[in-house]
């Protein structure tokens, strides 16, 4: 047995969907609910790098290095917004962020 | 060969169990440790698929940075973490429906991939351009980086600039009362402005 792109794509296809079953499950926690869409973003990267291995194209790679900074510029804006509204509100729970005004 | 499959083996059941832990744990500080080894394994995938500079960087930029901050913001909150795990139970079936048929999805397409669409995939050295002998991971990915993605290596620096603007601008908190140096004022101080010469008469106080 030899380990193959296909081994890959399964790890990252698990990976995505522990992701999306993150956010149904944990539909309250805003802070699990930012984990998860990392874990998403991570098993993206995992498929591109993959693919870029197996496809000879290193191409693959750097857009892997843009889903990274787009991933963690994502992480400090929402946790940025995130310490402002418990702030505003004392508590992060989802439900109460139903209308924008503050 | 056998070695590899044995860590590629340890390296996938590693990161898919983490994974689970993130969002199973009780406490958010326990899934933020689950995350940072489900990223630690992943850098350990990429190792092993002969991605070694996205594996470092992905430590750098994943454990020691995003990690960090998800760690700093969990425990800086002071909020009820069991509170916010009601619901859990009763979104389980209907979030188990999606996930089982989103990974059945992609196990077909993964299939269809590898079996059908592209017999020819398999590993080699990567492209590399302008160059006769093999190079290394980061000098493969600097070549087409700092060339051909030059302007979108300079747009993610933007979005980096503005991601730390923005957080600075929502979290900024200018506190009333707070006494601060002011140095324009003890610079622009003259003796007239800062000494008065006030003649008391004997038996008399100063009223200011």
């Amino acid at each position: 047995m030899t380990i193959g792109l296909f081994h890959y794509l399964t790890v990252a296809a698990i990976l995505f969907t522990i992701g999306v079953l993150g956010i149904f499950v944990n539909r309250k926690n805003v802070i699990v609910i930012l984990m998860s869409i990392e874990l998403i973003l991570l098993a993206v990267n995992i498929n591109l790098v993959s693919f870029s291995v197996y496809l000879h194209d290193v191409v693959g790679q750097i857009y892997a290095l843009f889903v990274l900074t787009v991933a963690a510029a994502e992480a400090a804006i929402g946790l940025a917004i995130l310490v402002t509204f418990f702030r505003n509100r004392g508590d992060i729970a989802v439900d109460d962020a139903s209308v924008m005004r503050g | 060969m056998v070695l590899q499959v044995i860590a590629f083996c340890l390296l996938a059941i590693t990161t898919v169990v983490a994974a689970l832990m993130v969002i199973s744990a009780r406490n958010p500080v326990h899934s933020v440790l689950f995350l940072i080894t489900t990223f630690f394994s992943t850098a350990g995938l990429f190792v092993l698929l002969g991605a070694e500079f996205l594996a470092m960087i992905l430590v750098v930029v994943y454990v020691g940075a995003v990690a960090v901050l998800f760690l700093f913001v969990v425990m800086m909150l002071d909020v009820d973490f069991v509170a916010l795990r009601q619901g859990f139970a009763r979104y389980l079936p209907i979030g188990g429906i999606v996930a089982g048929v989103l990974t059945v999805e992609m196990f077909i397409v993964a299939g269809s991939v590898v079996s059908g669409g592209a017999t020819a995939l398999s590993r080699g050295s990567l492209y590399h351009p302008g160059s006769a002998g093999s190079v290394t991971n980061a000098e493969a990915i600097g070549r087409v980086l700092y060339t051909d993605y030059v302007y979108f290596f300079q747009a993610a620096g933007v979005v980096l600039l503005i991601a730390m603007i923005g957080a600075i601008v929502l979290t900024l908190k200018h506190r009333e009362g707070v006494k601060r140096q002011d140095i324009g004022a003890q610079v622009g101080r003259t003796t007239a402005k800062g000494m008065r010469l006030v003649n008391i008469k004997s038996g008399e106080g100063i009223d200011a």
